[in-house]
């Protein structure tokens, strides 16, 4: 009937699709951050800005949790990508900002792709220090070309034509919203489908032993240029989206505070599945705002307090709290029902 | 590492556990305070606070029937936080006036919104001239960086000093001061040997000072901002240039009374020109210095008074409309204003709707046992000289 | 020209006094201490408290300084940081992290979030000539106190035998351990004497460098650029390094203004490509 080589490919298929299931819970995560728009209409303009800073999070993810590439500098292609936006807006020579925004992570894919040779070698402070070292050059760039960028003032004088012709950036964030999350949206799918793919599996090969990921034959290089170069892209349209919802651009979007507290949402969030990210994105952002409304002046200790108990506290002992909340989700798992055929015939392939 | 799909549920909860801000008052009125409470420009955002409490504290919150309700919010001097804040302000808060702004891109950030939403933007720190051209709806209670630079030009080149080497921030005000400082000193016969631009961000004066010395000027002009004056004068006197004869000048920034007290002898005999001193004599500043001594544990410093003036500019708007709480009401209102302040004599220009304020020339000199910069002449009435000469 | 050298030695040696302890607890434990700065910034305080508040002598507090801050990275070590060496780098970030923002927090509350000075005494203040090159009192301070601080260190590292324990366990812990050294000990002291030079530098820098609470922030990149470029496993590498940084910050200030920043940044990129491990480590097993 079905040999041997065939059904491993048919179970490693099988296994595939079901790593790329979507859980219940994703499902209520995407719902809720849509429903948002109808429910949560007054806090369109903090829900902007952490769909900016979740899309910024998932690329930073894509290279930290898949590929374990450590970098303090990913503002620098986040910079690069608002500069592109607010100069193509500014001076009027792309209109549509869905257009500059493509063109925004294009640019920042292509200076990806030229850093990504500093990140092949070297160990995890190397990387910290050099990709650091670019994202600051940049800064001190923009910060000299002020006939370009504005110098240290800002690009003054940005204003963003209506998306697609029709709807108008207004006060409320309410486009905005809408914009950030859907193109949020597509481009997680888009990363889901690559991390669950053949290529995402060598990725995480290569993370785990790049020596015995390039002993079994898999090009080490050009798997780390490539997701570099696809994570640049994705930061640079994330920056592109800040640009173009607050149609303005300083030299703080290269600032080695962005890239760390960039850092620290994704920790916080969990690196390694792609909702650390966006998950990151949302407590950070929720607890600054509240905590700086609560005490404007000494909200850092806060925030550093916080951050040092959920380290003490340690993530594996949050997530058992959560566990009550996950196995009744799985219940809802009916797929998993399914599932047991496909489990027999790799037994019976083994045995 | 946190389960991806639990957190991911509890987080939707969250989601829908964030509460809408509860719906204002009819007889309040709300003014929105975004100054940078953290962050290099901490101190700017803690003088103006400060003052802004005294200024409630003394004249209580109620005015023509109307409760005034200050919203302070946190900048941390980035201006896309200010754009942020300023929008939730407008829209969630629905404030009258949004004031503050210690950053020029602070100010020129939110200038769109203003008109959009009609809502006044009261600059009480930034100091560019162009600030208020970007709304009709920008009233500025501060100062512009010209107003001092051309006073002290004009003292410099009528007190024997030719040749000056000029070091400014690398940032708007600083080009601002770079330029009308230069344009008057020049076309008093001056020379302006070397221009040098410093960045703005952790400055080490050392090289600078060093390649100014080389030059042998008679005096070096020098604008920093608030907070770095010390710094600067730290490394001045370490090269030994006040021994070498070199003066010092520029607009008061560089003697801010906040680091004052602690800059040492060394600073001693500085010129400078500007539009507050803690040692001002008059009994209106004497007050007010002492109640704010009293109330906090520092100096009054001139980012205060913009503070200060700022609120009496909203209350004696607000007594002025009648209570009328609308941007057009409020600016017509505040235009034209003129007032005794803690500075002296200001005045809104109907015009500009800038400030027009007394400089004066100061020297830096020891009183009681601290170091004040005490004034010996006074220049009347100056209005920003950017724009009046972009008028003729 | 040469006072620009000399500029940049002075703040090169400052550097290394300040990057020292950072470089030997990340070579020693490769535990990543962000929160380095912040003891620092406590040296520089204690300092400013003591020599201002209290009237002590500006040459007494340096000591107090230094052993204060020993004294606070001590404790900080043996009841906070114990916690975290078996955690991931990742979570070091963030603790570390955390503990700067409360730091600078809780200074700014106490201690106000203006630049404070240091009242230094008038025979470190100005300059003199020596064959027509201005030389600061204070930076000469500087580089006669780290020249003599690197020195006693160098001499530790290389020829005593807790210098030869404490290169065997930065070499490989594992054996060390293996042969009966006893690491968290030589860690805890050694972290303790690194946080104390960090406050010592701090109170040397506060004069040079600008003291508010906003220090750590500031200059850890500067910390990072040093032990970095200068690799984890030996005195000199940083040394050496921070000397370059130093003087190629000062000179490319002085010659290319326009230019600024950029020089160090440039640099540090050019060399990590050329040699990823540092200028001066051996390839180490980890």
């Amino acid at each position: 009937m079905t040999t041997p080589a065939r059904l491993t490919i048919v179970a490693a298929t099988e296994w595939l699709s079901e790593r790329a299931r979507w859980h219940p819970l994703e499902f209520l995560f995407w719902i809720a951050a849509f429903a948002a728009i109808y429910l949560m209409p007054s806090r369109h303009l903090i829900l902007t800005e952490i769909a900016w800073l979740g899309l910024f999070a998932l690329s930073l993810d894509l290279i930290l949790g898949y590929a374990g590439i450590i970098s303090l500098g990913h503002a620098a292609f986040f910079g690069l990508g608002a500069y592109t936006a607010a100069l193509l807006a500014k001076h009027e020579i792309i209109n549509e900002p869905a257009a500059a925004l493509l063109i925004a992570g294009v640019a920042a894919m292509a200076l990806g792709f030229l850093t990504s040779f500093l990140v092949l070698r070297g160990s995890d402070l190397t990387r910290l220090m050099v990709t650091l070292g670019v994202a600051l050059v940049l800064r001190e760039l923009a910060n000299r070309n002020g006939w370009l960028t504005g110098g240290a003032d800002g690009l003054q004088g940005v204003t963003i034509k209506p998306l697609l012709g029709t709807f108008r950036f207004d006060m409320f964030g309410h486009t905005g919203y809408i914009y950030c999350l859907t193109v949020l949206f597509i481009l997680f799918l888009l990363a889901r489908r690559m991390v669950n793919s053949p290529f995402g599996l060598s990725l995480l090969s290569v993370k785990d032993n790049p020596l015995r990921a390039s002993a079994i034959g898999i090009s080490v290089d050009a798997r780390l240029v490539a997701v570099y170069t696809v994570a640049a892209g994705y930061a640079g349209i994330a920056g592109a989206l800040l640009a173009q919802t607050t149609a303005f651009a300083s030299l703080e979007v290269f600032s080695f505070d962005r890239s760390a507290d960039l850092l620290l949402v994704l920790i916080i969030g969990g690196a390694g599945y792609l909702y650390g990210g966006l998950i990151g994105a949302i407590v950070f952002k929720i607890m600054q705002d509240y905590l700086s409304a609560l005490t404007p002046q000494y909200w850092p200790f806060w925030i550093g307090l916080v951050l040092v108990v959920i380290v003490l506290v340690g993530r594996d002992r949050i997530t058992s709290w959560t566990a009550p909340i996950r196995l009744f989700a799985e219940r809802l798992n009916w797929r998993a029902l399914k599932r047991r055929p496909a489990a027999s015939i790799t037994e019976e392939h083994l045995s | 590492m946190l389960s991806r799909y639990t957190i991911g549920a509890i987080v939707t909860l969250a989601i829908g556990a964030v509460a809408v801000g509860g719906a204002s008052a009819q007889d309040t009125m709300k003014v929105g305070l975004i100054v940078s409470m953290t962050g290099q420009q901490a101190s700017t955002g803690k003088q103006i606070k400060a003052a802004v409490d005294l200024y409630m504290k003394e004249h209580g919150d109620t005015v023509a029937g109307k409760k005034v309700q200050v919203i302070l919010r946190d900048s941390a001097s980035v201006p896309d936080n200010t754009k942020r804040l300023a929008q939730e302000l407008i829209v969630n808060d629905k404030v009258s006036v949004i004031a503050g702004f210690e950053i020029t891109p602070a100010a020129l950030v939110v200038a769109p919104l203003a008109t959009e939403a009609k809502v006044v933007e009261l600059v009480m720190a930034a100091g560019t001239s162009i600030i208020t051209e970007k709304s009709p709806y920008i009233v500025r209670t501060s100062f512009t960086v010209p107003q001092s630079c051309v006073i002290i030009a004009d003292w410099a080149s009528k007190n024997n000093i030719k040749k000056v080497v000029s070091i400014v921030s690398d940032y708007a005000p600083g080009f601002d001061a770079e330029k009308s400082f230069g344009e008057r000193f020049k076309a008093a016969g001056g020379e302006v040997a070397e221009a040098i631009r410093v960045p703005l961000a952790n400055p080490d004066f050392a090289p600078f000072l060093q390649r100014a010395a080389d030059a042998k000027p008679d005096a070096i002009f020098i604008f920093v901002p608030s907070g770095q004056g010390g710094t600067f004068m730290k490394q001045f006197t370490e090269r030994g240039l006040d021994k070498a004869g070199i003066k010092l000048i520029g607009p008061g920034d560089v003697t801010d009374d906040d680091l004052l007290p602690g800059m040492g002898d060394a600073a001693i005999g500085t010129v400078t020109a500007h539009f507050y001193s803690a040692d001002h004599n008059s009994p209106m500043n004497k007050a007010y210095v002492a109640a704010f001594q009293k109330a906090n544990n520092f100096r009054p410093a001139f980012m205060s008074v913009g503070g200060y003036d700022g609120m009496h500019l909203i209350y004696e708007a607000l007594k002025k409309t009648g209570g009328k709480t609308d941007g057009d009401s409020l600016i017509a209102a505040m235009k034209g204003m003129k007032w005794e302040s803690p500075r002296g004599p200001i005045s809104i220009d109907p015009e500009t709707r800038d400030i027009v304020q007394n400089i004066y020339i100061r020297k830096v000199d020891k009183k009681d046992g601290q170091l004040y910069n005490v004034e010996f002449a006074t220049f009347e009435a100056v209005k920003d000289p950017v724009k009046e000469a972009s008028k003729k | 020209m040469l006072t620009i050298l000399f500029d940049g030695i002075a703040y090169g040696m400052l550097l290394f006094v300040l990057a020292s302890g950072l470089a030997v607890t990340l070579g020693l434990m490769n535990f990543v201490n962000l929160a380095h700065g912040a003891f620092a910034m406590a040296g520089g305080y204690i300092t400013v408290i003591l020599v201002n508040r209290l009237g002590l002598p500006f040459f007494a507090s340096l000591p107090i300084a230094f052993l204060a801050s020993a004294l606070i990275g001590f404790v900080f070590e043996r009841t906070l940081y114990v916690h975290v060496y078996r955690k991931s780098h990742l979570d070091q970030v963030l603790f570390t992290i955390g503990l700067v923002f409360m730091s600078v927090a809780t200074v700014d509350y106490f201690l106000g979030s203006s630049q404070v000075f240091v009242q230094v005494p008038d025979t470190l203040q100005g300059q003199f000539s020596v064959s027509g090159v201005g030389i600061g009192r204070y930076r000469l301070l500087i580089i006669i106190v780290c020249g003599l601080l690197t020195i006693a260190l160098q001499f530790v590292f290389a020829n005593t035998r807790f210098g030869s324990r404490l290169r065997a366990a930065v070499d490989d812990s594992r054996v060390a351990r293996g042969l009966g050294i006893n690491v968290n000990r030589i860690f805890a002291v050694t972290f303790a004497f690194g946080s104390g030079l960090a406050g010592l530098g701090g109170a040397l820098g506060a004069e040079i460098l600008g003291l508010d609470p906003t220090f750590p922030l500031k200059f850890m990149i500067y910390f990072l650029i040093v032990v970095t470029v200068g690799g984890t496993s030996s005195i000199t590498g940083p040394f050496f390094a921070s000397l370059l940084l130093g003087i190629s910050d000062v000179a490319g200030k002085y010659y290319v203004p326009t230019l600024g920043a950029f020089v160090i940044y440039t640099i540090m990129i050019i060399i990590l490509i050329w040699r990823p491990q540092g200028l001066f480590s051996r390839a180490s097993s980890r």
